[in-house]
């Protein structure tokens, strides 16, 4: 009895130690929690999560001070990856934040006074243009922040959803009548 | 839309478990003709407890009913359950069993295509668990009634009524009119210190194995014979499975003939034929890939004949199999064949 | 006897060949009206260089190549631009896209051509231009600009295989093109062969065309050129680059690799025909055989315009009247078609009007039983059950991981699942959601570039801002204060800083509020 007591608080030392050993040793040094929640964060830096930006909501979300489910641009996708990041269950978006279609900015170039405000609003440095002369936004770098919207004091720019062209046109979920169930039961998975 | 491939080849899951079932008759034929009809009636049993109980657990999911009873799936477990029971069994043995099998081992996991045990293996190991007397005892084979292997033979009608009322003429017990399984007897008289060949003198003996079963082996090897032609199963887990145990029970009867039977016999007793080409080769239980399929079959043969000669259940291909299962993903994991264009690098995933 | 290797899997879908090579090639009308699309090559459209209302010659220019790969695309025939505008094409999105609508006039009026006499006196560089000028891209399926096939490098290329294996059911283009210009498809792979500087030509032509392997080894046996023809077994999908490129040479592109990589090129038999009509005769691609046949009374091959409306072509060979939709293409990889109206391209190879008989609908998908015998076939030596698990539960990394991206989408796959199961739909859904996510991941990471520099610019200007002031309050202290008017400025400009600064934060409040209701 005392033998194989001694041997399995034995066992349980040495195992111990090993494990320690191999914590220490094979430790990663991964990136900052941050970085990584930041990452799979859509950059669009909208502000809509209530924090000024992207990188700001990932700091709040690694605090724990913020919820997951804030990004309407990242979208129910969003939602699952940062999930999975945290290991923490998936939340929907809560009745003030819903995700929409991803749009562009353009500007009414008639209507631009060439104010220059929209230009400051932006936060990638999408809107090209000087002081006093019309004003273009870079379609491939906007990222559909609206940012630049309320600024306008001319009311000239406009949100447009991204149509579906061949270029960006995606293959869809194949939909048959009795695979339908199994394929929500594996999407619930 | 529909779209490309816009053509198929003309076969389906149903089609395919059919041809399944029709490999199983010749066995069946085998049984009947040694055993009498008692095994038909529980295979019916089983095939109505099947459906039903299929057909209720889609109704519970809200899943289409008629594709899946379709399907031919359920009867197959059916049958296979039905053929590892004793066919003397009481009727409510064969309901309990296949129900289960039906209603945890396949639906409870996701129906069709999810189960990672056989279910029909699972209905087997819950009632030798729970019913250990019932599940063994078997009916002798005709000729070798009276006075031979069992103390009395019931007529047809008389073995009817005891399935279902339980009911036996006077002055019989269930020892009397029934008998163990050839490798049980094997294992019982061995621990009497008795030898091999003095055990195999023994009336319950044929040529190779059991006196009877070892005929109801070569029905099932026929029909294993016509799903490896049709290539319904591939060569990899029968030959494996077979193969193996040969291999194992033939060291060990070389080592000790007197103690370790000759290693047909483990081929031709007990369940191993049926498990080799029914049982093991269960798409949905089975790994995947071929290297994989070896190995499966491989390790559940070692675990049969461990099982069967130090093991305190009769036969060990159910637990053989169920264990297997469990190993199934890992095996799959780790046997992954080489991608085209991958060879060169040498990297898996 | 040449040894020959084999690929894994594949399968033997009946033929029905043999309804469309009866008859020899014909030469379709000219059509009422061709929409010639300006996007029928893999990589970017090409840019209009017509307006509406030009009037133009066949074989004029209409579409500048635009971008590294891209090709040209010419006028098919002579006549008046009508329109260009997005049109429906064969696409499976069943979205329209830009094309140039042509009234012929009916004279078909060549422009002048330019033919190369020798053209072994011209650099490949120049010959490569002569071919993307010439809109030659690959007539197989994949439209890939050929000009940019022939551009390799410092690889060393051994051998040139030139594809008739003409793999899928029904399509018969190739056949037909073999058995009837054998002896331009061989000069067309002289040229190939010259511009890659290969040792060898082979042709793999599948052993249920042997009137096509004997036109061929005729026509180099007249030529003189050291060309081989390799009867290759005939199995699906034996006509894919990389398994062709197995059978003849034993050899396995590397996973995202090139042929070049390993010393091989690989081009169809028509597109060899097409260059050497583009370099010998100068003439620019703008037609090519396509294969009419399935649900029709005259199954034939037609000499077709590029441009030619479908349903002015399945008119000539007659579609029976259950005839419910047309596909392009073969019944493995074709693309079901949006409209009867849309036009033919340079990847047409072959029309099917399908009907409920020939295509009889498939009974409902069934869970996969995990019989394998999708892997059995798969010819890219994957786990097709597998990747089906992943792709419908969205797993889309174990997915790629488990080589997702080395399925060729040829279809064997789902042809034997016993349970119905649509297995390619759901490796094009995966690989397009991943795309699209790596896509994202790309702008993602762009804009968080931009947004970095920004603020580091922000900061920067700002701090060289303070010391500018600071610098300049200390050497003011001395001086005389600022004027009235100078005050003035610096107020307002102060002022509007801070109106900027309101107004943007307000921004921020503004959307979060607004999406608030
Ligand atoms: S053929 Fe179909 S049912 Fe069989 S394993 Fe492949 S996907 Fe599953
Ligand atoms: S479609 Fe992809 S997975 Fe299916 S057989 Fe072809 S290569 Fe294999």
């Amino acid at each position: 009895m005392l033998n194989a007591l001694l041997v399995m608080a034995g066992i349980a030392i040495v195992l111990g130690a090993v494990l320690g050993y191999a914590a220490i040793k094979f430790h990663v040094e991964g990136n900052p929690l941050v970085d990584k929640i930041d990452a799979v964060l859509p950059q669009t830096q909208c502000g809509q999560c209530g924090f000024p930006g992207c990188k700001p909501y990932a700091t709040a979300i690694a605090s724990g001070e913020a919820n997951i489910n804030k990004c309407p641009p990242g979208g129910e996708e969003g939602i699952q990856k940062l999930a999975s990041l945290l290991g923490v269950d998936p939340i929907p978006f809560g009745g003030d934040t819903q995700p929409k279609p991803k749009s562009v900015a353009i500007i009414d170039e008639n209507t631009c006074i060439g104010c220059t405000l929209c230009i400051q609003a932006c936060p990638v440095d999408a809107i090209v243009g000087a002081a006093k002369q019309m004003h273009t936004v870079v379609a491939s770098e906007c990222t559909g922040c609206e940012l630049c919207v309320a600024p306008c004091p001319v009311d000239c720019i406009i949100m447009k959803p991204i149509e579906e062209k061949i270029s960006n046109w995606k293959w869809k979920y194949p939909v048959y009548a009795l695979t339908e169930s199994a394929a929500t039961a594996g999407a619930a998975r | 839309m529909l779209f490309s491939p816009f053509i198929s080849k003309p076969d389906s899951v149903s089609a395919i478990m059919l041809k399944v079932l029709l490999a199983l008759l010749p066995g069946i034929a085998m049984y009947v003709w040694y055993f009498g009809p008692a095994i038909l009636v529980s295979i019916t049993l089983a095939s109505i407890t099947a459906l039903s109980t299929e057909a209720a657990m889609l109704k519970l999911r809200g899943r289409p009913i008629a594709p899946f009873l379709k399907d031919n799936s359920a009867l197959l477990t059916a049958w296979l359950l039905a053929l590892s029971i004793p066919p003397l069994a009481p009727w409510w043995l064969v309901v309990v069993g296949t129900a289960f099998a039906i209603a945890i081992a396949k639906q409870l996991y996701g129906g069709l295509g999810n189960n990672p045990f056989n279910p029909a293996m699972i209905g087997y190991a819950v009632l030798i668990i729970s019913f250990p007397v019932h599940m063994t005892h078997w009916l002798a084979p005709h000729g070798l009634g009276d006075g031979g292997l069992v103390l009395a033979e019931l007529s047809y009608a008389q073995q009817l009524q005891y399935i279902f009322s339980g009911a036996l003429p006077q002055g019989l017990t269930l020892d009397a009119i029934s008998m163990a399984t050839p490798l049980d007897t094997l294992k019982t008289h061995l621990h009497l210190e008795e030898s091999v060949q003095q055990i195999l003198h023994m009336t319950i003996y044929g040529q190779i194995g059991g006196h009877g079963s070892e005929m109801v082996a070569w029905g099932f090897l026929f029909g294993g014979l016509y799903l490896l032609a049709t290539r319904i199963i591939s060569w990899h887990i029968p030959v494996a499975y077979l193969g193996t145990l040969f291999a194992i029970a033939g060291i060990f009867h070389l080592v000790d003939p007197a103690h370790y039977v000759a290693p047909l016999f483990h081929l031709f007793t007990g369940a191993a034929i049926l498990g080799a080409f029914f049982i093991l080769t269960d798409p949905v239980s089975s790994p995947t890939t071929n290297k994989g399929r070896l190995i499966f079959a491989a390790g559940a043969a070692f675990l049969t004949y461990m099982i069967r000669t130090f093991g305190g259940f009769p036969d060990g291909v159910a637990f053989a199999t169920l264990l297997m299962n469990i190993a199934v993903p890992l095996i799959v994991l780790y046997t992954q064949p080489t991608v085209f264009g991958k060879k060169a690098q040498g990297d898996k995933p | 006897m040449r040894e020959l290797y084999q690929f894994h899997g594949g399968i033997h879908p009946p033929s029905n060949k043999t309804q469309s090579t009866r008859v020899a090639i014909a030469h379709a009308p000219l059509p009422s009206m061709l929409t010639i699309p300006f996007h029928q090559h893999a990589g970017e459209t090409a840019k209009p260089v017509v307006k509406v209302g030009d009037h133009v010659l066949k074989g004029q220019l209409i579409g500048l190549p635009d971008g590294f790969v891209s090709s040209a695309v010419h006028a098919s025939t002579s006549g008046t631009i009508a329109a260009i505008d997005m049109q429906l094409i064969a696409h499976p999105s069943g979205l329209p896209n830009l094309c140039a609508t042509l009234i012929p006039d009916g004279k078909d009026e060549w422009i002048a051509l330019e033919p190369v006499a020798d053209y072994r006196s011209h650099s490949t560089t120049e010959l490569q231009q002569l071919l993307r000028m010439a809109g030659v891209v690959g007539l197989g399926g994949a439209a890939f600009p050929s000009d940019i096939k022939l551009r390799i490098g410092k690889q060393k290329i051994n051998t040139l295989i030139l594809n008739g294996a003409e793999c899928e059911p029904y399509i018969t283009c190739d056949d037909m093109l073999m058995r009837e210009r054998a002896a331009e498809i061989v000069q067309g792979a002289e040229i190939l062969r010259f511009m890659l500087d290969a040792n060898e030509v082979l042709y793999g032509v599948e052993d249920n065309k042997p009137e096509a392997i004997a036109a061929l080894q005729q026509a180099i046996a007249a030529s003189k050129l050291n060309h081989e023809v390799v009867s290759i077994p005939t199995i699906y999908p034996g006509g894919s680059a990389k398994q062709l490129i197995r059978v003849l040479t034993g050899l396995e592109v590397p996973s995202g690799k090139l042929p070049t990589d390993i010393g091989v090129q690989c081009f169809n038999v028509a597109t060899a025909c097409t260059a050497h009509r583009a370099i010998a005769h100068g003439e620019p691609l703008l037609s090519r055989v396509v294969t009419i046949t399935g649900n029709v009374r005259h199954a034939k091959n037609y000499e077709v315009l590029i441009g030619t409306p479908i349903n002015e072509l399945v008119a000539l060979s007659e579609a029976l009247p259950d005839t419910d939709r047309y596909i392009m293409g073969g019944p493995m990889m074709g693309v079901p078609l949006p409209g009867v109206q849309v036009p033919v391209v340079k990847a047409t190879n072959c029309v099917i009007a399908a009907s409920a008989k020939l295509f009889p609908p498939l009974s409902p998908a069934m869970p996969c039983i995990r019989c394998t015998r999708c892997a059995e076939v798969c010819p890219a030596d994957l786990q097709p059950q597998d990747l089906y698990w992943f792709a419908q539960s969205r797993e889309f990394g174990r997915a790629q991981a488990f080589s997702l991206f080395d399925c060729i989408e040829c279809g064997a796959c789902s042809y034997v699942c016993p349970s119905h199961i649509p297995l390619v739909q759901y490796y094009r859904f995966a690989k397009s959601e991943i795309r699209a996510r790596e896509h994202d991941k790309q702008l993602a990471d762009q804009a968080r570039e931009r947004h970095e520099y920004r603020e580091h610019r922000i900061e920067r200007e700002k701090r060289e801002k303070a010391e500018k002031l600071a610098a300049k309050a200390k050497a003011a202290k001395p001086a005389e204060p600022l004027t009235s008017q100078q005050q003035a400025e610096q107020a307002e400009l102060e002022a509007r800083r801070e109106h900027i600064r309101e107004v943007a934060q307000s921004a921020v409040e503004h959307t979060t509020e607004r999406n608030g209701d």
